[in-house]
């Protein structure tokens, strides 16, 4: 069992977060190019070592978190709240 | 190497089985091969074994980091089957399982595949309307044994299944392929690595590739434990760790993530099931046989994170046991023997990649998701064609990286573009 320390609810369980996926994609801008689309939907680092990634804690206060993790080692190197990412398209649609 | 018959068993009966030599030879690498094929599970070792026997290539070498048998090939449920629908994956998995059925004589090695039956059961009209539709379609294309049943039919056939009009899911029927079966996965490893080293393929062993080296728009050796190893044709059969091998490379990115899957298997037991059930619905996915030995093995979904580590998770083995006891609540007092897992490469449309590459003369073999173990003999068989040739055959010509700039998904599960969830 992976225990994540959730910076809202402390160190629960990992089966009580639901894995999202990589964390470190850039999604383009909606009218971007089919290419950069392409490549943010279907292509991966697929890190053998620390990786940045998205959790849910589905099952406590229901916030996305990022989350470094090795890969390899399960060791969580850090916990922060919120995508990035995701966050940064909404800002630039405003 | 004395080649398997009654009589050479008979004979070795009588004479304290003292006949048999080794298998397969330890030979030292050379520098230069005509063909390397970096991995030496079974798609490796069968696509040697096709290279040399369909295209007459010489000088070929299989490099395994460990012992052959020992990654995917050793860590499955051994399920045999091709109940696919969609164009691309049907003719490929029948085309497998037409080979699965002649492949103990093919190798001169029982693989001991058995045709039992694989029933994957159905919980819900719509779950009914859907197995039909995608059977009909199995029938019209070429896989004749594809049956629905109904409850009757499937009582009488395992009866004790958990069949309580209560259940969270009852039963309302099954979707069949009789064809389909398991087969010792072993017992192919080693049958596809005899025959490719009697048609002089070397297979390297404790030769892991540690390093790529390219000349332009070649791939011209490769740095391994043992040396290094340069090749006219390269080819990568390496699934779940594909990423590391195209990253030396410095390919960059692939359609693949990363992904654990554990499987497990009981004490021995009384024969008790003799067929392959599958049990998939709302959270639960289960699969399970018994072993020529008595043992239950079976599997549930992946571990849900991405991961390198050959070991499993906790939540995964309760999951597991709780679909079990739902669906064979007989099992409910059997102890557990061990679990193990692997990593496989799963891919985004939960379809493999057998295809060219930007370098000229590597070839990928990639992306088997949960199905690598019964595509195993195509698998070899067209990546031999592939790396023979330098062209795609026509059944895997959607079976590129590039498929998904064209808008291909082989998505039988039609989950989108989200590795996990391509069970």
């Amino acid at each position: 069992m992976i225990r994540i320390d959730c910076p809202f609810c402390g160190v629960r369980d990992h089966s009580e977060f639901s894995y999202g996926g990589d964390g470190s994609i850039e999604y383009p801008a909606l009218d971007g190019s089919m290419q950069d689309w392409h490549d943010a939907v279907f292509m991966r680092e697929n890190i053998c070592g620390v990786q940045t990634e998205t959790w849910q804690h589905s099952s406590g206060c229901r916030m996305w978190l990022l989350i470094e993790r090795d890969t390899m080692t399960h060791e969580i190197h850090s916990v922060k709240p919120a995508h990035a990412g995701i966050a940064k398209v909404l800002e630039a649609e405003k | 190497m004395t080649r398997f018959s009654a009589w050479s068993v008979f004979w070795n009966g009588l004479t304290a089985q003292r006949g048999w030599g080794r298998q397969w030879r330890d030979p030292e690498p050379k520098a230069h091969y005509d063909v390397v094929i970096v991995g030496g599970g079974i798609h490796g070792l069968a696509t040697a074994y096709y290279l040399a026997k369909n295209h007459g290539v010489q000088n070929i070498a299989v490099l395994e980091k460990g012992w052959i048998g020992g990654g995917n090939a050793g860590r499955n449920t051994t399920i045999v089957r091709s109940n696919y629908a969609r164009p691309g994956n049907r003719e490929f998995y029948e085309h497998s399982l037409r080979m699965w059925e002649n492949l103990s004589h093919e190798l001169n090695y029982n693989v001991m595949f058995s045709q039992r039956s694989h029933i994957a059961l159905l919980h819900s009209p719509a779950a009914m309307d859907r197995a039909a539709r995608n059977y009909n379609t199995m029938r019209l294309t070429g896989t004749p044994d594809a049956e629905i049943w109904g409850l009757e039919q499937l009582r009488k056939t395992v009866p004790h299944l958990n069949y309580d009009t209560h259940a969270r899911f009852p039963i309302l029927g099954a979707a069949v392929q009789k064809r389909a079966g398991t087969a010792r996965h072993d017992a192919v490893a080693w049958g596809y690595a005899r025959a490719a080293d009697q048609l002089g393929v070397d297979i390297l062993q404790q030769c892991e590739v540690t390093g790529v080296v390219r000349k332009g728009a070649k791939l011209a050796s490769l740095q391994t434990s043992r040396g290094e190893i340069s090749a006219n044709k390269v080819g990568f059969a390496v699934a779940g760790n594909s990423t590391r091998l195209w990253q030396m490379a410095e390919l960059g990115k692939l359609p693949i993530e990363t992904h654990k899957l554990q499987a497990f298997v009981s004490e021995p037991l009384k024969p008790l099931l003799d067929q392959v059930v599958v049990f998939g619905i709302g959270g639960a996915h289960f699969y399970i046989s018994q072993s020529d030995k008595g043992g239950m093995v079976f599997g549930g979904d992946l571990d849900w994170y991405k991961s390198y580590a050959q070991r499993g998770n906790l939540p995964i083995v309760q999951d597991t046991a709780e679909a079990a006891m739902s669906i064979l609540p007989c099992l409910g007092r059997v102890k557990l023997l061990r679990h193990w897992s692997g990593v496989m490469d799963m891919s985004m449309d939960g379809a493999p990649f057998i295809c060219k590459t930007p370098l000229d003369n590597l070839y990928l073999n990639a992306g088997w998701n949960y199905g690598g173990f019964k595509a195993s003999p195509a698998s070899g068989w067209y990546f031999a064609d592939l790396i023979a040739h330098d062209r795609p055959a026509k059944v895997i010509e959607n079976h590129d990286l590039k498929r998904f700039e064209r808008g291909v998904n082989l998505d039988e599960r039609g989950a989108g573009p989200d590795p996990k969830l391509h069970g």
